[in-house]
């Protein structure tokens, strides 16, 4: 059982360092999961792998071997179609044996098309029809904040395409009437939804504007940046009179180069052959733009 | 009238064959959309961001300014509709069933049905055969939302064509309707002469043992159903049901008047669908025995299309049981408790579900634990 230590914990280069290369390996094994699925959503995990890194690996009180811990942080991802990176990195936080990710959307498999938290309960809970995250997230909050004096923090991750079921505002209301100070709500602003991109199909522009004006503590961030992430959870952590939202700033597909800032990669795998063989090599490359010691 | 398939049915010639034609029912709304377009430039079609998914974009193509992108926002979607209804537009929403009419009911309730507003509610992604997506995408309790609605016609076509006979046929008539198809490619055995009329059920094979009464995809389940029960010396009855509300409960009562017993099929859950509306219809007119096929009480999960059918009791296997079942009980026979098409169903589940996984993990690679070569090998080229 882990010591409940709230207070933030310094990311020294070393371990940043460490989570980076972390995150480039999660994006390999959603690559490799996608490809032997054969059917889910490319774009959204590979972009948001880098927060789901610091979120398993530095950010989150967790523990994997005790997955349903009183004292654990709540993290909520409301655009469940994204789950393969949630997966993919509680498979190396070691709450399921890596060999699972074989049977992602397979008949009898825990790893669910979208994330089922009867089939299991580490993912906290059931999503896939965009929109359930905040409310449930402001609910918990509540119970911590009010209910139960607990200090147990909330984190809430939704794609910006959601944003355009109204269902998110009534929650976003109801937590800044209850200055859910212990709820953190991330958005993924990749730009693009299933029909294209969200400007077209949706303007949400001007997103900081419209949380401020919901009363909500706003911080935007590049969200490949681990460092520029984790800094942003230690303010909102600070932050005692509103519930914090972080609006970062990926790209779809980060790292795999003909992915990125593709919609029609928003909701399909590569292919077996070909075309994940390119994407693991983009991601092995400087097609990825990094170094890689595996090649 | 002779057993077998009714000639006046126009039904295809290669209707258990292997070369039968496989079309998703999606595809049928999208073409149905463009050809209602092309009749009524009052036809207006809106979705919520998944319009490729729906075919709603062939309308697009065809029709851009009558195409209205809504985003990710069913609740709206549904009362803008009613609005550019009252304002003399025939108005499609689509969406995936789960999310319209399921995230929206209130909205089409007060703003559609009460208002009697003709608008169209298209329901995509109906059923367990969505497949991999899982349970949160596979709509099974759409037909009992649309049902309880006074106002709403509710329909659930066989096959890609009908789904297109049907898209055409909504367009020409005032009032709210609810249309519902699926996601995976399925067998396109009704051809453009097959008699379509809304509210009318097609007998689509006499018999005189058991009645089917079907809905959906799985028409072309209780068709083979029937030419299994053929074998067996047991002639079945099969209609297609598409009209779930109004039920064309006249059909339905003549045939059970010669049959005698029924079984319901509709990939929906067993309660508040297909098989409630004939147990209502039954039990005011007609109470003889019963079997219900759905989806018992539970929700869907990921797994391939065609497999989880079988492995929900949905395909002809599974019909054939009930049909016999039925039939016993109209002879008096003693039959179990649980239904054996039930328990089969479950036996068989568990036993494709430890096929299934110890086969992905069999081929797990080393880096995750297996034996296997890397990850790399695990997405070359399958020989």
């Amino acid at each position: 059982m882990p010591q409940v230590t709230r207070q933030p914990e310094h990311l020294h280069d070393k371990k940043l360092k460490q989570l980076e290369e972390r995150a480039m390996k999660i994006r390999e094994d959603i690559i490799a999961m996608l490809t032997e699925a054969g059917s889910g959503h490319s774009a959204g995990p590979l972009g948001m792998a880098d927060i789901f890194t610091a979120l398993y690996f530095h950010v989150l009180v967790h523990d994997p071997k005790k997955p349903d811990w009183p004292e654990r942080d709540i993290l909520l991802l409301s655009n469940g179609h994204i789950c393969p990176v949630r997966y993919v990195a509680m498979a190396h936080a070691g709450y399921i044996p890596k060999r699972e990710l074989m049977t992602l959307r397979k008949f009898g498999s825990r790893l669910q098309g979208h994330p089922e938290r009867v089939r299991w309960p580490a993912l906290e809970s059931t999503s896939g029809p965009l929109g359930s995250g905040l409310p449930i997230g402001a609910g918990m909050a509540y119970a911590y904040k009010y209910l139960d004096n607990k200090p147990n923090r909330v984190f809430v991750i939704s794609s910006d395409g959601e944003l355009e079921a109204g269902v998110n505002w009534e929650a976003a209301l109801f937590a800044a009437r209850n200055r859910l100070h212990n709820l953190t709500w991330i958005i993924d602003r990749n730009n693009i939804q299933i029909d294209g991109y969200t400007e077209d199909i949706m303007p949400l522009e001007s997103l900081t504007e419209k949380f401020m004006a919901f009363n909500f503590h706003v911080l935007e961030i590049d969200g490949h940046n681990i460092r520029e992430f984790v800094d942003a959870v230690e303010e909102a952590r600070a932050v005692w009179e509103k519930p914090t939202v972080i609006i970062a700033h990926t790209i779809p597909g980060r790292g795999v180069d003909f992915m990125e800032f593709e919609p029609y990669w928003h909701g399909v795998p590569p292919k077996r052959g070909e075309e994940a063989e390119k994407s693991l090599a983009a991601l092995r490359t400087l097609g990825g733009r990094i170094v890689s010691e595996h090649e | 009238m002779p057993f077998g398939i009714n000639p006046k049915a126009k039904l295809v010639k290669n209707l258990f064959a292997a070369d039968i034609e496989l079309k998703p029912t999606r595809d049928g709304y999208g073409l149905g959309l463009v050809d209602a377009g092309k009749k009524d430039a009052k036809v207006v079609v809106l979705c919520a961001d998944l319009s490729e998914s729906t075919r709603s974009h062939w309308f697009k193509k065809e029709f851009p300014a009558r195409f209205v992108q809504i985003g990710v926002s069913e609740q709206s979607m549904a009362a803008i509709a009613s609005g550019l209804a009252l304002a003399g537009k025939v108005p499609f929403i689509s969406s995936y069933a789960g999310f319209s009419p399921g995230r929206n009911w209130e909205q089409i309730r007060t703003t559609i049905t009460l208002n009697d507003a003709n608008v169209k509610v298209a329901g995509a992604h109906a059923g367990v055969s969505v497949g991999p997506d899982g349970a949160t995408h596979q709509m099974t309790e759409d037909l009992a939302l649309m049902r309880t609605l006074p106002n709403m016609v509710v329909l659930a076509p066989c096959d890609m064509q009908e789904t297109k006979k049907a898209t055409v046929a909504v367009a020409g008539v005032y009032g709210p309707h609810y249309l519902r198809f699926g996601r995976e490619k399925s067998p396109v055995f009704t051809t453009p002469a097959t008699p379509f009329k809304i509210g009318r059920a097609e007998i689509f094979r006499f018999g005189r043992d058991v009645t089917i009464v079907a809905c959906g995809i799985l028409v072309h389940e209780a068709l083979k159903a029937a030419e299994e029960l053929r074998k067996k010396g047991i002639e079945a009855e099969v209609i297609d049901s598409h009209t779930i509300k109004p039920l064309d409960a006249k059909t339905i009562l003549a045939s059970i008047a010669k049959t005698g017993c029924v079984v319901t099929v509709e990939e929906h859950q067993v309660d508040g669908g297909l098989g409630a509306a004939v147990a209502e219809a039954l039990g005011a007119a007609r109470p003889v025995p019963l079997e219900r096929i759905g989806v018992q009480n539970r929700y869907g999960e990921s797994g391939e299309p065609i497999m989880l059918l079988e492995a929900f009791g949905l395909t002809s296997p599974y019909i054939a049981m009930a049909a016999r079942r039925a039939t016993a009980r109209k002879a008096g026979k003693k039959v179990s408790e649980v239904p054996d098409y039930m328990a089969a169903a479950e036996r068989r589940a568990v036993e494709l579900k430890k096929q299934v996984i110890s086969e992905a993990l069999s081929r797990a690679p080393r880096e995750w634990g297996g034996k296997k070569g890397n990850i790399k090998d695990l997405i070359k080229k399958s020989k």
